[in-house]
């Protein structure tokens, strides 16, 4: 008989579906329509198989996430769940190297204690010893080794940075927790074309995601459009030349929003020259992160040029407030 | 109405089929936009696929109680009959690129029209 393991608590499978237990239980747990249709029941598996049943209908990065409908899920083995927007914090991580990108991002490396699963382009939390948790995506590719890359932007004021660009070092322990979101490259439609939109470090998760898809074979055309405000604030530009000189189905387009105009780069926000670049974007993925209203008003953008829901990844980067 | 309405537009491939179409047009209405205006686009188009399977006369739990308390906040903005006539329009017209024949739009259209006094809170 299987288990379903719920925040701490752990309760035997019957009959039904595993919402059903759960609500037989008398735990809080969303639901609304249970016939698989509304999603309101998501939850995620952090150990355990869901049936393949309920996740049929899931789009595929959630699916790889362990998401999955309780109320279509009759357990086959023990299952522990989450609700699909919690994050636990799983291990300790070190401190292995810091270095500056531009005046204002700083590439941090963690070397966590123990294996660390995730795909390049999700986001993680990490608490720092003085307690203070912030959430950043990961640049890193998995296949590459365990270290772990993130971005981080300065923010004046800012309880992380002010800390990271000031007086942490090597050694500095943190706690890390899972990685989620599904801003993340699946293979499987190798020559579909891809649409990468970033706004400052959200070219931390981009970067990852390129390179990921360019390691996984991906042969359609990729175009990448990074802005910010200064020309000194386009980061990793060397980096992205090159792989667009090795990779011929790679295009890299720096976009700049402030006054001087510079030979070679758009003048204009990122977003926008993307979509005045690609008008129709039926059958296309896409991938935006970095300033929230940036990405949401992309997003909404890019579905009504015909990108389907289930092919738009993004991630919003919101400032926490200290 | 036909029991198999469901089956006759085609089942679930169909919903999935049309959510997009449908809740493009939804967003790019001028007419009612505006209500869906700061929501989360992966929430309602699971929500926009339970009221098209509602539509399509398919399995599920929604009730008149679900519609009212569903749309009262749209209500106290101003929601009315012409805003309801939009989106089954949109249904329509939805289902028309999808080449359903027009014998079916006909019924979804109906299914569709039986909740309007729930969802407009009458």
């Amino acid at each position: 008989m299987a288990r379903i393991t719920y925040s701490g608590k752990s309760f035997e499978h019957k009959n039904g579906t595993v919402l059903d237990t759960l609500i037989e239980a008398g735990e809080d747990i969303p639901y609304s329509c249970r016939e698989g249709v509304c999603q309101s029941c998501m939850v995620r598996a952090v150990s355990g198989r869901p049936s393949a049943h309920s996740q049929r209908d899931l789009k595929e990065t959630l699916v790889k996430q362990g998401c999955f409908l309780a109320c279509q899920c009759h357990p086959e083995e023990d299952l522990e769940i989450a609700l699909p927007d919690t994050q636990l914090f799983c291990t300790d991580a070190e401190l292995i190297e810091l270095e500056r990108l531009s005046d204002e991002i700083m590439r941090v490396i963690l070397r966590p204690s123990k294996d660390y699963h995730y795909y390049a382009g999700q986001f993680l939390n990490i608490k720092n010893s003085a307690g203070i948790v912030r959430s950043y995506s990961l640049a890193s590719l998995p296949q590459l080794g365990g270290d772990l890359e993130l971005h981080m932007q300065y923010m004046a004021g800012g309880k992380m940075t002010e800390w990271l660009f000031n007086d942490a070092a090597a050694g500095d322990r943190f706690e890390v927790s899972e990685a989620q979101g599904d801003c993340f490259y699946t293979s499987g439609r190798p020559d579909q074309s891809i649409l990468f939109v970033a706004t400052g470090s959200g070219l931390a998760p981009i970067y990852g995601v390129i390179r990921d898809a360019l390691l996984q074979g991906h042969s359609g055309p990729m175009h990448l459009f990074h802005g910010s405000r200064h020309i000194s604030h386009i980061y990793l530009q060397d980096e992205l030349r090159d792989l667009a000189e090795k990779h011929k189905n790679f295009q890299y387009s720096p976009c700049l929003t402030a006054a001087e105009q510079v030979d070679g780069y758009y003048h204009q926000r990122a977003n926008e020259a993307a979509l005045d670049t690609y008008s129709d974007l039926k059958s296309w993925r896409v991938f935006a992160c970095g300033h929230p209203d940036m990405v949401k008003d992309f997003k909404k953008k890019a579905f009504l040029a015909g990108a389907s829901l289930s092919d738009i990844h993004i991630d919003a980067f919101v400032t926490a407030k200290s | 109405m036909s029991d198999n309405l469901y089956e006759s537009i085609g089942g679930e491939a169909a919903v999935n089929a049309a959510v997009d179409v449908f809740y493009r047009k939804v967003l790019a209405d001028d007419r009612i936009n505006s209500f869906f205006e700061g929501v989360d686009m992966d929430k309602q188009a699971a929500k926009q696929k339970a009221f098209l399977t509602f539509a399509f006369g398919g399995p599920n739990n929604y009730s008149g109680k679900d519609m009212r308390e569903g749309h009262a906040h749209l209500v106290a903005r101003g929601l009315n009959d012409s805003h309801f006539d939009a989106v089954v329009e949109n249904l329509g017209a939805t289902l028309k690129e999808l080449n359903v024949p027009d014998n079916l739009i006909a019924e979804a259209a109906k299914i569709a029209e039986s909740v309007r006094d729930d969802v407009l809170g009458r």
